[in-house]
C-alpha cells in the first residue's frame, strides 16, 4: 500500500513537472523555428506585410519644429488622444501620447541658449519607436514589443504593470494608468479600446489607421509640420527630406535610434 | 518541529498579535489599492517606482547577508558562527519573502503575475530576479530546515546537504548582482548608470544585514533563555564594520567620477540628493552621517566588547543603510526625469500602510523561524 502511494506521489510529481515545463519549452520551439533571433534579443512580432493598410520596411516619423506652432501642437495633441481614449487627468499621474516641451528638456545635451528663436520654444515629444528599444528589453512578458516595420507596441491584456519600461525609457514616454481611465475620458470612441487601471501604455504610431492605408492622426491635422514615410525607401518622401534638411535626435548616444527625427 | 509556534508565554503572543493587527491594517490598505489602482501611492508618471521597490531593494541586501556568517563557517571552519547561523538562514527566507511581497505590491496588476512565468523573457532582468530570489528562499529553507532537524536529533547533517549550503554562497552573491542589475543597465538614468552600483549594494547589504541580525540576536537574548555567545556577536560586528568602510569608499568613488567628470545627465540626481530643496537633501545627509558614525564606533574593538556600543553602532550603519537604499537610491534615480524636470516623491500615508502590513507579515515568519530556532537549540540544550 505504502509503496503503491509513493508510486502514485512519484508520477503525478513527474507529471506535474513536465507539464508545467511545456508552455516553457514550447515557446522555445517556437523562437528557434520562426526567425534567427536569439532568446536574449528584443522580442519581434510580425506587421502585416500583405494586404491593405501602409507597409513600410522601418517607419519614422519627421518633426519639423520650425513649422509647428503652439496652436499646430494644440492640433495634434487633440487628435492623438481624443482618437486613443487617452483620459484627461489634471494630476501627475496624467496619461500623455504626445505632448509639447520646450526644446531644452527635448534635447537637454544638444542645446544652448543662443539658437534661433530661443530653448524656450516648444516642439512635440512622444514615443520614439526606437531600433533599439530599451523599454522592450526589460518587458518581463513581452507586453511591449517591437513589429518588423519598427513600430514598437502594446499587449495592454498581457501588461502586469510593473512599469520597469517607464524606468527604462530614456524619453519619459510612457504612461501609467494610476487609476480607472474610464472616468477620465469625456466622449469615449468606440473605435479604439479604452484601458484599464494598472497597464502601461504610449503612442503606437497609430498602427490601426497605417492598417486601414491612413496616417498618424498627429501627421493629418499637422498642417506640414509632420511627416510620415519608410526610411528603409530611398524614394520616400521623408528620405529626400531627411537628405536636404538638417535633423537630429533625442539623445543619440544612448544607442536606441529613434525613430523620430526633428528638423531643425 | 513546527509545534515550537504553538507554544510561547504571553510576551510571544503578544507580539505576534500586535503583528497581526498591523497586517490587518496593511490588508484594508492594500484593498483600497486593488479597487483604486495604485493612485492611492504617491508615485506618479515621472517617479513611477517608489516605497515598494525602494524596500524590495533594500531587504535583498539584508536576505544576502546569511552569507558573511556561511563563508566564515563552512569555507574558513570559524566555529562561533556555528550556533547562530540558522538565524542567518531563517532570517533570509522571512527577508526574501518580505521582497517578493513588496513586488507583488507594486504592480499594477497583480492578477497578471503569473504571465512572468507564463511568457518567460530572458532579456528581462525582473525574469532573472524572479529566479534568483525564489532559488534563493528554496535553498534557505531547504539548508535552515535541514541543518536544524539534525541538530536536534544530534546527529550530523547529511553530507549532501553541503552542496547546497555551497551554493548559497554564489545565491546570495546574485540575487542582490541581479538586483542592482535592475537599475545599473538603464540608458538615461544618469545615478544607476554604474559599474559599481553592484559591489556597492552587496558592501552596503554585508553591513545592513549583519547588523540587523545582531540586533535581532540580542533581542533573543533578551527575551529567552538563549545565548548566542558574544564572540560570534564581536565577529559579526567587524564584518559590518569592514563592509560599511568598503560601501563609503565606492560612494566616494562616485562622488568624485561625477563632481570631477562634471557630466550634467550624472551629477543633476547628486545635486538633487545632496544639495538641492528636494525632500530627500535631509534625509540623504543623516544617512551618509549614520554610516560613517556607525562604522567608527564599530571600527574600535573596544566598542565591539560593549553591549551598548555594538547595538548603537549596529542601528546606525543599519538606519543609515536603509534610508540609502529604502529611500534615496529610488527617488534619486527618477528625479529629475527624462526631460530633466523634477517631479518630488513623497509617499502617501496608504502607501505606508501597505509597506506596514507587509513589514508585519515578514516579521511575523521571522518570529516564528526564531521561535522554532530558539526552541529547537533550548531543546537540545546550549
Amino acid at each position: 500500500m505504502k509503496n503503491t502511494r509513493r508510486k502514485f506521489l512519484k508520477v503525478a510529481g513527474l507529471a506535474v513537472l513536465g507539464w508545467s515545463m511545456r508552455p516553457a519549452s514550447r515557446l522555445m520551439a517556437a523562437h528557434g523555428a520562426q526567425s534567427a533571433e536569439g532568446l536574449f534579443m528584443a522580442s519581434k512580432h510580425g506587421a502585416p506585410k500583405h494586404g491593405e493598410g501602409l507597409h513600410a520596411g522601418r517607419w519614422i516619423m519627421l518633426i519639423d519644429t520650425n513649422k509647428l506652432t503652439p496652436a499646430i501642437e494644440q492640433k495634434c495633441i487633440n487628435a492623438c488622444h481624443t482618437n486613443h481614449n487617452v483620459p484627461d487627468i489634471e494630476t501627475k499621474q496624467n496619461i500623455k501620447w504626445i505632448w509639447a516641451e520646450p526644446l531644452h528638456n527635448v534635447f537637454p545635451e544638444q542645446m544652448h541658449e543662443n539658437i534661433p528663436g530661443g530653448t524656450e520654444r516648444t516642439t512635440l515629444v512622444l514615443c520614439n519607436h526606437c531600433t533599439n528599444p530599451p523599454c522592450v528589453r526589460v518587458c518581463p512578458t513581452k507586453a511591449t514589443f517591437q513589429r518588423e516595420d519598427g513600430i514598437v507596441m502594446m499587449d495592454f491584456h498581457r501588461c502586469i504593470g510593473c512599469r520597469y519600461c517607464m524606468a527604462a525609457c530614456p524619453y519619459g514616454s510612457r504612461s501609467f494608468n494610476f487609476m480607472d481611465p474610464r472616468p477620465h475620458i469625456k466622449d469615449a470612441i468606440p473605435e479604439f479600446p479604452t484601458r484599464t487601471k494598472g497597464v502601461v501604455e504610449k503612442c503606437e504610431f497609430c498602427s490601426e489607421r497605417l492598417a486601414e492605408g491612413k496616417l498618424p492622426y498627429c501627421v493629418e491635422v499637422s498642417e506640414g509640420a509632420m511627416m510620415f514615410g519608410d526610411l528603409e525607401d530611398p524614394e520616400s518622401e521623408v528620405r529626400k527630406v531627411l537628405a536636404s534638411r538638417y535633423s537630429i535626435r533625442r539623445k543619440p548616444e544612448l544607442g536606441t535610434e529613434p525613430g523620430v527625427y526633428y528638423l531643425i | 518541529m513546527l509545534e515550537k509556534v504553538l507554544k510561547g508565554n504571553k510576551v510571544y503572543w503578544g507580539w505576534l498579535a500586535i503583528l497581526l493587527a498591523l497586517m490587518a491594517v496593511g490588508a484594508v490598505c492594500y484593498g483600497k489599492q486593488l479597487v483604486n489602482g495604485l493612485t492611492i501611492t504617491g508615485m506618479s508618471r515621472d517617479v513611477s517606482w517608489g516605497f515598494y521597490i525602494a524596500q524590495f531593494t533594500f531587504l535583498v541586501g539584508v536576505a544576502a547577508s546569511a552569507v558573511m556568517m556561511v563563508i566564515p563557517k563552512y569555507l574558513h571552519d570559524y566555529k562561533a558562527y556555528g550556533k547562530i547561523l540558522i538565524f542567518g538562514e531563517f532570517n533570509a527566507v522571512a527577508m526574501v519573502c518580505l521582497c517578493l511581497m513588496f513586488i507583488i505590491a507594486d504592480l499594477g496588476s497583480p492578477q497578471r503575475l503569473m504571465n512572468i512565468i507564463i511568457h518567460p523573457t530572458p532579456n528581462s532582468m525582473l525574469f532573472w530576479d524572479m529566479i534568483v530570489l525564489n532559488g534563493y528562499l528554496l535553498i534557505n529553507i531547504f539548508v535552515g530546515w535541514i541543518t536544524l532537524q539534525a541538530y536536534r536529533k544530534e546527529v550530523a547533517p547529511p553530507q549532501w546537504i553541503k552542496f547546497f549550503i555551497y551554493l548559497s554562497i554564489p545565491w546570495a552573491v546574485s540575487i542582490h548582482t541581479v538586483t542592482a542589475f535592475l537599475y545599473c543597465g538603464l540608458p538615461g538614468r544618469g545615478y544607476w548608470m554604474d559599474a559599481i552600483l553592484a559591489s556597492r549594494f552587496l558592501a552596503s547589504a554585508f553591513a545592513a544585514g549583519p547588523a540587523f541580525l545582531i540586533i535581532l540576536l540580542y533581542i533573543v537574548k533578551a527575551t529567552t533563555s538563549f545565548d548566542p555567545g558574544k564572540e560570534a556577536l564581536k565577529s559579526l560586528g567587524k564584518t559590518i564594520a569592514y563592509a560599511m568602510s568598503i560601501n563609503l569608499f565606492l560612494v566616494l568613488c562616485e562622488v568624485f567620477t561625477v563632481n570631477y567628470s562634471n557630466i550634467p545627465s550624472h551629477l543633476h540626481h547628486w545635486h538633487y540628493l545632496f544639495f538641492g530643496d528636494g525632500v530627500l537633501v535631509p534625509w540623504m545627509w543623516t544617512s551618509m552621517s549614520m554610516c560613517f558614525v556607525g562604522v567608527l564606533i564599530l571600527i574600535v574593538p573596544s566598542n565591539r566588547e560593549s553591549d551598548n556600543m555594538l547595538i548603537f553602532g549596529c542601528l546606525f550603519v543599519f538606519i543609515g543603510a536603509w534610508i540609502d537604499k529604502g529611500l534615496g537610491m529610488i527617488g534619486g534615480g527618477f528625479v529629475p526625469n527624462a526631460l530633466m524636470e523634477i517631479t518630488e516623491y513623497v509617499p502617501t500615508q496608504l502607501e505606508l500602510g501597505v509597506a506596514l502590513g507587509i513589514y508585519a507579515a515578514g516579521f511575523l515568519i521571522l518570529t516564528m523561524l526564531t521561535k522554532i530556532a530558539v526552541g529547537v537549540k533550548l531543546e537540545v540544550g546550549e
